[in-house]
């Protein structure tokens, strides 16, 4: 049974990668499981410097969802490459480095300095966060910035890039499309869905920020149509994510035309969850006698 | 892990529920919590994990005391022996504690719920050689559960109580200056809602006696990967946003910059 994955600029042992901002920076999961098991994993999101985050409460339960707004608060690029990336770059897997920026010109400083590093697979642009800008503003919602910035930061790098995508779009195949068109090797989605929860009581936000990302099984079936309208019009690989808690649900994404698929929120509810997943997709195809899982992508029926 | 459920105790708005989990019991320190799944392990709602105290352990079985404070504890609060739930743990980093506390007084200031993990400390505290005062404030007679578990175990055990119901009448921050000053304890250990804590903080640092707490944050993983859990801490000076899980749950007092409270 083979589980691998292509994505032509980059082959992965199974179609299972961690997800940004999920995964920590990957250590934190290694009293867990063994990293080597995964096809892949996302670090947390880098922007050049230390950044603070928003102010707690961060995160909030809703149903099947979780809201967060943590404002990649994190260590930045220099303090990535000195104490992290040490510890990853010998890894039997893809370790992808997600790049953030405020303006332009940071995400090409961030994807500059990366490049010049080694062990990094690849470069997953975030160009979607939510939680920078205070209505989730950013370049991802324009087809036109999102093919300026990807070509730039194509320039600026010999990694292959992955260009993640915001949801909160009324047409992503369009914004897709100028994605590929900018240059980009493959796309990721879904990033986080803009959203809000509020004590009654109070009759304040739950969320010190106001407003945070939702993620979880609560998003699947939005995340799924994404990934399918997305799929049918690309020439370059389509990486899906959104809710995947288990095997079949990694299955839909990959029917729906998914060549890999990332586990986000999973990892938190179990931190094994990335590993199980991928040996159930492996379960799925062993009983159905599939020999490649590679065979699943894009086979939904139309009729 | 998934751990069976051993036994399930009602004790007023508390519940006492006990786990055999022996790996997670040997490894125990106090201060240390768990994260448990309290929907069946097919189910996504609730999604997360909740996080508990460590309240005791023994060779095998951990406990836990908790209230319910909304839809996963009422969930947790209904199982049963024998069922199965999924722990993971022991997680954070505890309360430090000095290798011999022969002649020395170490004085534990519980509020409400905050009162879980100071029973495994105490515990600790005493097979050291402190000797261990318990001070546990309630809202009122129904709310201080455990005195009798902690005067059995010969700990000086002292209560208060906001309307006077039990014990001192008043707030358990009243009732620790007034024994400070009786008889100053060489260590402070404390847990329960922030405004206590700082309080006690204010205490501590004026009287000049190290003190740690224990503090709460909503988690989304317990493990150090989402950033959900922060709480502002000194760092060389510098308050920065840490994390409780990993961190923590247990800062020393001068290092904490308390957001809340009087
Ligand atoms: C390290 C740690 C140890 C803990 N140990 C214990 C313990 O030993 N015994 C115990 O009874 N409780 C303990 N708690 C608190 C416990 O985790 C929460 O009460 C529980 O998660 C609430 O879940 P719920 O689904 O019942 O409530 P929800 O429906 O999620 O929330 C109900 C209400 O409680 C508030 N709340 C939720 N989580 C927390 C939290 N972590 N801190 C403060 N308020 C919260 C919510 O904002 C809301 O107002 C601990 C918390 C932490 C962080
Ligand atoms: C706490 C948290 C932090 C996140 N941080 C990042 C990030 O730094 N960069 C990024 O591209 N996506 C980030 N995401 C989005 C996830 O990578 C993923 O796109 C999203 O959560 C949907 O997948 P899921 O439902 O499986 O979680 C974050 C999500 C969560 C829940
Ligand atoms: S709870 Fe996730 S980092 Fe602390």
């Amino acid at each position: 049974m083979d589980l691998s994955a292509d994505l032509g600029f980059l082959r992965l042992k199974n179609p299972v990668i961690a997800a940004s901002g999920t995964f920590g920076y990957g250590p934190e999961f290694e009293p867990f499981i063994n990293l080597e098991k995964l096809g892949g994993f996302v670090v947390k999101g880098l922007y050049f410097d230390p950044r603070p985050g928003n102010p707690p409460p961060r995160l909030v339960e809703t149903p099947s969802g979780l809201i967060n707004a943590i404002g990649l608060q994190g260590i930045g690029v220099r303090a990535f490459a000195e104490k992290i990336l040490p510890r990853l770059r010998d890894l039997d897997t893809a370790v992808i480095a997600n790049v953030c920026g405020a303006d332009d010109e940071e995400y090409v400083a961030v994807a500059e300095f990366l490049s010049r590093e080694k062990g990094l697979a690849a470069l997953e642009l975030n160009i979607s966060c939510p939680n920078i800008r205070k209505e989730g503003a950013c370049p991802a919602f324009s087809p036109d910035a999102t093919r300026r910035l990807v070509a730039r930061v194509k320039a600026a790098t010999p990694l292959p890039l992955i260009t993640k995508l915001s949801p909160n779009v009324t047409d992503i195949a369009s914004v897709a499309l100028a994605a590929e068109d900018g240059g980009t090797d493959a796309v990721s989605l879904i990033n986080t869905l803009l959203a809000m929860a509020i004590d009654v009581e109070t009759r304040r936000p739950k969320l010190a920020n106001v407003y945070g990302g939702l993620s979880g099984p609560a998003v699947r079936p939005v995340a799924l149509r994404m990934v399918h309208q997305a799929a049918s019009r690309l020439r370059v690989p389509v990486i899906g994510m959104g809710g995947i808690m288990t095997g079949r649900d990694a299955v839909e994404f990959i029917i729906a035309g998914a060549r890999a698929v990332q586990v986000g929120t999973a990892n938190f509810v179990d931190p094994a969850a990335a590993v199980r997943i991928a040996a159930e997709i492996e379960s799925f195809c062993r009983e159905r006698n599939i020999p490649r899982a590679a065979d699943l992508v894009g086979t939904l029926r139309s009729s | 892990m998934i751990a069976r459920v051993a036994s399930v105790e009602r004790h007023g708005v508390y519940i006492r529920m006990s786990v055999e989990a022996p790996e997670i019991a040997r490894a125990a320190q106090p201060g240390q919590f768990a994260m448990l799944r309290v929907a069946d392990t097919s189910s996504t709602d609730p999604l997360l994990r909740r996080p508990l105290s460590l309240h005791d352990r023994n060779a095998s079985e951990v406990e836990f005391f908790f209230s319910v404070a909304g839809r996963g504890t009422d969930i947790l609060a209904g199982k049963k022996p024998g069922d199965r739930l999924d722990v993971l743990g022991p997680l954070g980093r505890g309360f430090a504690l000095d290798e011999n506390m022969t002649g020395r007084t170490a004085c534990c200031v519980g509020g409400g719920r905050g009162i879980a993990p100071l029973y495994f400390l105490a515990r600790e505290l005493k097979a050291r050689g402190a000797s261990v005062h318990i001070l546990y404030g309630g809202r009122s007679a129904a709310d201080v559960p455990l005195r009798e578990k902690f005067e059995a175990a010969g700990y000086q055990t002292f209560v208060s109580t906001d309307d006077g119901s039990f014990g001192f009448h008043g707030l358990v921050t009243d009732l620790f200056e007034k024994q400070a000053a009786a008889e100053r304890p060489d260590r402070l250990y404390a847990c329960g809602p922030d405004a206590m804590m700082k309080t006690l903080a204010a205490s501590a640092a004026r009287l000049g006696i190290p003190a740690w707490f224990s503090l709460e944050s909503v988690m989304g993983c317990g493990f150090g990967a989402c950033w959900g859990c922060v709480h502002r801490i000194l760092r060389d000076g510098t308050p920065e946003w840490v994390k409780v899980c990993e961190d923590g749950p247990v800062f020393a007092g001068p290092d904490i910059v308390w957001e809340t409270g009087p």
